[in-house]
């Protein structure tokens, strides 16, 4: 049985000043997982040296790898602090904050712009209306399953962090929001809108900048079918897109 | 909004297209046409020969090969320049493909660059036509061989595995396990068009 939890971590004290790692022996207990030792630091802020030292920020709030919200890298790879047990992780455990996101402070991101591009995209069904609309079609069962595994997508950032085509360079949306197109689009309300979510993603910066690496599927956490869903798009924006010409 | 940004989606599928038609094709003609070696240098002039008394042959080359693979080559060097490559984070299949994707890609661009001019653009300018004797004294040097060698494995790489991005790409392979049959189609694919490559290189070196 170790006596201690060894972790280094990769700090950073504002946006803007230049990170640093610091060391942390925390004392070990069965069954903790990265959040509890986090929690832990909190409690007795003292590194590996023996110093007082600032607690480590981090992002959490479910703590059942359904909000995403502490989504960080961890040994190298990048997944849920919640879901990462400390009893199955080789030591010294290396944590780090998401590299394509800027950072706040520590382990904790600003993850906004999974927001704007959802917004971009207008990843939702259209339902406000001054009047009652009524009840909606039903969605066949077929259907609906597909829909579902697309709906647990809980934008935590895994699948931008390990695309190579999203990063400061280049304007790519990114898997994420790709997928929820495809999902509102074959919800039989939100096909009323099918047409402009297409527009929206054959722009500047849209589905045609994947460059099929296809690590959005092996970095998500909920196994969503992102490269599917992005190669079933490919089809339909160029049926959209010929039939768009010739209405022109 | 710039040119590039309006017309992105447009742009993005002539570039995934032109790498297949006419580029693939020409490449895949290319290598069938070397491999005439296999029959000796009197059948190979013969062939070559042939090939350069096709009608309006100049026009053909510009419009068939060498506008589109200048279209392909500018805007994919862009494409490699917009990758932040990461293999070593993520250690999978495809990431690798991707990766080496833009490896092949510079290395297609630099062989073909100096491939064309020596063999092409330079010699019809000098007036000097392509026989079996002009390309078996460049390539029976065992330097210019591996060059050739490196180019010719580049650029097939870079075709078999632009097969299975563009199926992808263009909505023809969607699901994971046609995916795994495309892949196996392109590996095939890669295995063949290399070993009628070097067939074609170790005849025009012999």
């Amino acid at each position: 049985m170790p006596e201690f939890i060894h972790l280094k971590i990769k700090r950073q004290n504002n946006p803007n000043e230049a990170p640093y790692w610091e060391e942390f022996k925390v004392p070990y207990k069965p069954n903790m997982n990265v959040v509890s030792v986090l929690m832990e630091i909190r409690k007795n802020p003292v590194n590996a040296q023996g110093k007082k030292t600032a607690p480590v920020t981090w992002d959490c709030s479910c703590l059942e790898e359904v909000c995403g919200a502490c989504t960080m890298i961890i040994n190298g790879n990048v997944r849920q602090a919640c879901s990462a047990l400390i009893d199955k992780l080789p030591q010294p455990i290396t944590l780090q904050p998401l590299s394509k996101f800027p950072v706040v402070r520590d382990l904790k991101v600003d993850r906004n712009v999974l927001f704007e591009h959802l917004k971009k995209v207008k990843a939702w069904v259209n339902i406000d209306g001054t009047f009652d609309l009524g009840p909606g079609p039903r969605v066949p069962e077929k259907e609906r399953r597909w829909m579902y595994e697309i709906s647990r997508c809980m934008t935590c950032g895994c699948c931008y962090e390990a695309c190579p085509n999203f990063n400061a360079k280049s304007s790519f949306i990114g898997p994420a929001p790709l997928a929820q197109v495809l999902r509102f689009n074959h919800h039989p309300t939100g096909a009323m809108d099918k047409e402009e979510r297409l527009n929206l993603i054959m722009g500047d910066g849209g589905i045609t900048d994947c460059g099929n690496a296809q690590n959005c599927i092996e970095a998500c956490p909920k196994r969503i079918p992102l490269t599917t869903a992005i190669a079933k798009l490919n089809r339909e924006t160029i049926v959209h897109s010929i039939r768009r010409w010739f209405a022109s | 909004m710039s040119f590039m940004q309006k017309y992105n989606f447009l742009i993005r599928k002539i570039h995934s297209l032109t790498g297949i038609i006419p580029i693939g094709v020409f490449l895949t003609e290319h290598l069938i046409t070397n491999s005439f070696a296999l029959g000796g240098a009197e059948y190979y002039n013969e062939r070559v020969e042939a090939f350069q008394q096709l009608p309006f042959l100049v026009g053909i080359e510009i419009v068939f090969i060498a506008i589109p693979l200048a279209f392909h080559t500018l805007l994919g060097l862009y494409y490699v320049y917009l990758a932040k490559n990461n293999v070593l984070e993520y250690k999978y299949f495809r990431n690798y493909m991707f990766y080496l994707q833009r490896i092949t890609a510079i290395i297609t661009f630099v062989f073909v660059v100096y491939h064309s001019y020596t063999t092409r653009i330079g010699r019809a300018m000098a007036g000097i036509e392509i026989s079996y004797e002009f390309m078996n004294n460049i390539v029976s040097q065992p330097v210019f061989f591996i060059i050739y060698l490196i180019g010719m494995l580049a650029a097939v790489f870079h075709f078999s595995n632009g097969i299975y991005t563009f199926a992808i790409s263009w909505g023809i392979a969607i699901g994971p396990q046609v995916q795994r049959k495309f892949q196996t189609i392109c590996t095939v694919l890669f295995i063949a068009l290399t070993a009628i490559g070097t067939a074609g290189l170790i005849a025009l070196a012999a």
